[in-house]
């Protein structure tokens, strides 16, 4: 009965000795592992953030698989499948390096190349998680484009324009907008310049680089008559299109709370704007068609969603639900005008990439200055516009300049011939749906 | 031995083909198949652009019967595949010049 006390306090004595490696708590090493803690969930929600925005590669091959026809489902894979492979290196190279590499100039990095900013085996490897995040982004500016150009465009000429989208056009500008993010400075950012998850920086860029494509390429065969009728050509695989949205919608979640790259309480109202602005997006493009057509159109109601999310992307975090709603609304109205104008204009898209990604990622830039929660002043539009100016001017020129060399030099266009046979056989030797006879809908 | 191809509305498939088994009918073939005859196509729009759609899905059977099966089988056609509205299809009866049974190579009458 004497040991007890005494086996009790040996006890304690031993336990706090074995306590926190030797250590007993204190408050500065409390402070320090929850500070921990947060850096590991800041870690969890980018990554995971990183996977959801990757998993936007499967929505976009599925938009443009089911808009184009089936003879072109396998080109249209493997365009999908390059854009973020061939993206991956590009980004990790030369990429990264210049839009967050440190700079002189504001106008582009210099360092950070090959992702030398990470010590292997055991530097901070924040610059890892925050690499991933940052190529699952250039890459879906990369794929944009593909939609654009589908079904008519040679594939060694495609890989090489994938190139250059991902080690100069998307990281050049991005650095004016992002750069900071990490080592670098943009002069757009130090204006004050607003695109929190990518409206003009991912999908402007995509958007106009795919408008250069689109009218380097010239319209698919069939498409628009000598006496100026527009003909459609049918998406094989509608349920498949919209499939890709809502796994775009689901990715989405990750695009834009993820930008914050931050677990903090921040990401919901970054959720719900999403949410909000695509739903209307979806609503009212959906009756617009509605009135329009006659009738309530699929194809025009899932780009409604995409604009939706397009044009909130900017602003997600400095709007408000209700503002999300009416951005995604206008963006739902303008991608329909927006189609039938390009149509008009004869520059044939056949998944309304220019319209979704273009136009609305400018509206949705300009729209995060007009609903900014602090209020909206003339300084704060006008830095938006400059913003919105620059990316179109740099975007397009170097895209149609790159387009434009591929064209003259291996060529850009494939030959009527194996474009009416159908891409999957002629550049791929392939069939994307070999028990099925598969017969064009539309006529010449 | 006579043919009887009959285009007929793709819904009245099982209808006919059930009619035509009660009636001692053992053998057909089946096409999906698409056309016109009076029946006009109709409008249809894709992303604003307007498009005629002539060619109307449809089933073609095709019967090779003894020829005193005819009569009996193109009236059962008729009377199945009829809705009243444009569009039921058509009959037609040709002539077969043989018929040979690939697994046994039976041929004539006895074949179909």
């Amino acid at each position: 009965m004497k040991f007890i006390p005494i086996l009790i306090l040996l006890t304690l004595i031993c336990s706090s000795v074995v306590w926190a490696g030797d250590e007993p708590p204190t408050p500065i090493s409390n402070k320090e592992a929850i500070e921990l803690v947060q850096t590991h969930a800041n870690y969890m929600w980018t990554l995971v953030a990183a996977a959801l925005v990757f998993f936007m590669q499967a929505g976009f091959a599925l938009v443009e698989a089911g808009f184009t026809r089936a003879k072109n489902a396998v080109n249209i894979m493997m365009k999908n499948l390059m854009d973020f492979s061939i993206g991956s290196i590009g980004f990790w190279a030369i990429g990264f390096g210049l839009m967050f590499g440190a700079t002189k100039t504001g106008w582009f990095g210099t360092t950070g190349f090959f992702l030398s900013d990470f010590q292997v085996p055991d530097g901070d490897p924040w610059v890892l998680a925050f690499w991933m995040f940052q190529v699952v982004f250039c890459a879906t500016a990369a794929t944009i484009v593909s939609g654009a150009m589908a079904e008519r465009t040679k594939f060694s000429g495609y890989l090489i324009y994938s190139i250059f989208i991902s080690v100069l056009v998307y990281p050049v500008f991005g650095s004016w907008a992002w750069g900071s993010l990490f080592n670098g400075s943009g002069w757009l950012e130090g204006l004050g310049f607003i695109d929190f998850a990518g409206s003009t920086v991912v999908h402007s860029v995509g958007g106009w680089a795919a408008l250069a494509g689109a009218i380097v390429l010239g319209p698919r065969i069939g498409k628009y008559m000598p006496d100026g009728k527009i003909k459609p050509i049918l998406g094989h695989n509608i349920p498949l299109a919209a499939l890709g949205v809502f796994i775009l919608w689901l990715g989405w979640f990750g695009f834009n709370p993820g930008s914050t790259t931050t677990a903090d309480k921040s990401i919901a109202m970054i959720f719900v704007n999403t949410n909000l602005a695509a739903a209307a997006g979806a609503v009212l493009a959906m009756f617009v068609s509605w009135m329009k057509f006659g009738k309530p159109e699929a194809s025009m109601s899932l780009n409604g969603a995409l604009a939706g999310l397009v044009a909130i992307t900017a602003g997600c975090a400095n709007v408000s639900p209700a503002s999300s709603i009416i951005i995604g609304a206008i963006a739902g109205i303008l991608v329909v005008f927006s189609v039938l104008f390009f149509d008009k204009i004869k520059v044939d898209d056949p998944v309304g990439a220019i319209s979704v990604h273009g136009v609305n990622g400018a509206w949705g830039t300009l729209a995060a200055g007009i609903f900014n929660i602090g209020g909206t002043t003339g300084k704060i539009i006008g830095v938006q516009l400059i913003g919105i100016g620059a990316c179109f001017v740099w975007t397009f020129v170097v895209a149609f300049i790159i387009f434009k060399v591929v064209d003259k030099t291996i060529g850009l266009r494939v030959s009527p011939e194996e474009e009416l046979e159908g891409l999957d056989s002629t550049e791929h030797g392939g069939n994307a749906y070999p028990d099925f006879a598969v017969s064009t809908y539309a006529q010449k | 031995m006579k043919k009887i191809e009959a285009v007929i509305k793709p819904f009245k498939l099982d209808e006919v083909k059930d009619a035509l088994n009660n009636i001692g009918v053992t053998g057909m073939t089946v096409t999906e198949v698409k056309g016109f005859g009076r029946q006009k196509g109709h409008k249809e729009i894709y992303r604003g652009a307007e498009y005629q759609v002539d060619f109307i899905p449809k089933i073609k059977m095709d019967i090779v019967v003894k020829a005193s099966m005819v009569d009996k089988i193109v009236a059962t056609i008729t009377e199945k595949a009829n809705t009243g509205k444009i569009g039921d299809g058509k009959i037609f009866v040709m002539p077969v010049e043989e018929a040979i049974r690939i697994r046994t190579g039976e041929s004539g009458p006895e074949a179909v």
